[in-house]
């Protein structure tokens, strides 16, 4: 629940020279520490015949090497772990609001992180696959009085990529903060003049249920998985399209 | 002698600006439900090919979702950050 007065992630530690440290620098590297951390220990070990987390951590990695193999061909196989590793970011950030913190996405600066990260893929490998004179013949494609057109597309990608998962969970966020201070008024309302019971939000404790399961759980998934397959589409087309040329 | 003082009309309009903007939503909850609809349609003729259609599907309401998203963050920066209070 938050604070709706004040709608930004909340500074946590200050440094004497301006640096600070907000609740989204925080949550975000305790994420990457606990993934790391489940891969290590699903990792180690290995049997040939799988059996107990062996099981589940197959299943994860093949899921995730069918999906990236579907969306972007047999060529783009090594794209794979990245893909991977943002899809299960963005899930476990996203749904930190599950357990009462801020999700890490809802801060317009981790969005654009990661979107500039996947700006920058997409431009690297057009320039290591197509090289660059290919690249610019690329951009020249149908006219060449298309190219500020093109240059275009290519910067508001990204942009429009990291706005969409902000919004998406920062409207959750503002939705459940809303949901959580009405049940409080609602208690506040009906029980006000008990002593004991009054002060205390009873309403909270069922009701958000249904709310948590959408923005909590559904929204999570279906938004990394947005972001994974957009990312997937625009970095295959990036390599793809120097396979035409040939 | 003014009724209203600048800082309240400015936050005022602000508030009803940040109302009018979502206005925006109404063009995606149709292409939305037309997208949803036009899937609906292509499983009942190939229910084999569901799982395609549905990433396919929610991929692009993805994208269709793009300018209610941009109209719900104008409408944010209305409410909690107002750049408007700051000229005066």
């Amino acid at each position: 629940m938050h604070d709706l007065n004040y709608i930004g992630p909340r500074i946590i530690v200050k440094f004497d020279n301006g640096i600070y440290i907000t609740e989204t620098v925080f949550w975000g590297a305790i994420v990457a520490v606990v993934l790391i951390v489940l891969a290590l220990w699903c990792a180690n070990n290995l049997q040939q015949a799988p059996k107990g987390k062996q099981v589940v951590a197959e299943l994860v990695v093949t899921t995730i090497y069918n999906l990236v193999v579907s969306t972007m061909g047999k060529r783009c196989e090594s794209f794979a772990p990245y893909m991977g590793s943002l899809f299960l970011f963005l899930i476990l950030g996203n749904m930190l609001g599950l357990i009462g913190f801020r999700p890490t996405t809802a801060d317009v600066n981790m969005t654009f992180a990661l979107a500039g990260t996947t700006f920058i893929l997409i431009q690297y490998n057009g320039f290591r696959t197509m090289g660059f004179v290919g690249k610019l013949k690329h951009m020249a494609e149908p006219l060449p009085f298309m190219v500020p057109l093109k240059i275009i597309e290519d910067i508001s990608f990204p942009i429009s990529l990291g706005f969409r998962l902000f919004g998406n969970i920062l409207g959750g966020v503002i939705i459940m903060a809303l949901v959580f201070n009405a049940l409080e008024y609602v208690t506040e309302l009906i029980l006000g003049g008990v002593p004991l019971i009054g002060q205390i939000p009873w309403l909270q404790a069922v009701i958000p249920l249904p709310f948590n399961l959408f923005f909590d759980v559904f929204e999570p998934i279906l938004q990394a998985f947005i972001f994974t397959m957009l990312t997937m589409v625009f970095v295959s087309m990036a390599v793809v399209s120097h396979a035409e040329h040939e | 002698m003014s009724l209203v003082t600048p800082e309240a009309f400015i936050l005022g309009l602000s508030a009803l600006g940040s109302a009018l903007t979502m206005v925006a939503a109404v063009g995606i909850g149709l292409g939305q439900g037309f997208a949803a609809g036009k899937a609906v349609e292509s499983v009942a003729r190939q229910p084999e090919a569901q799982s395609a259609i549905l990433s396919t599907m929610l991929v692009g309401q993805a994208v269709a979702e793009t300018t209610g998203i941009f109209a719900f963050i104008i409408s944010i920066v209305l409410l909690f950050v107002n750049p408007l209070v700051g000229m005066l």
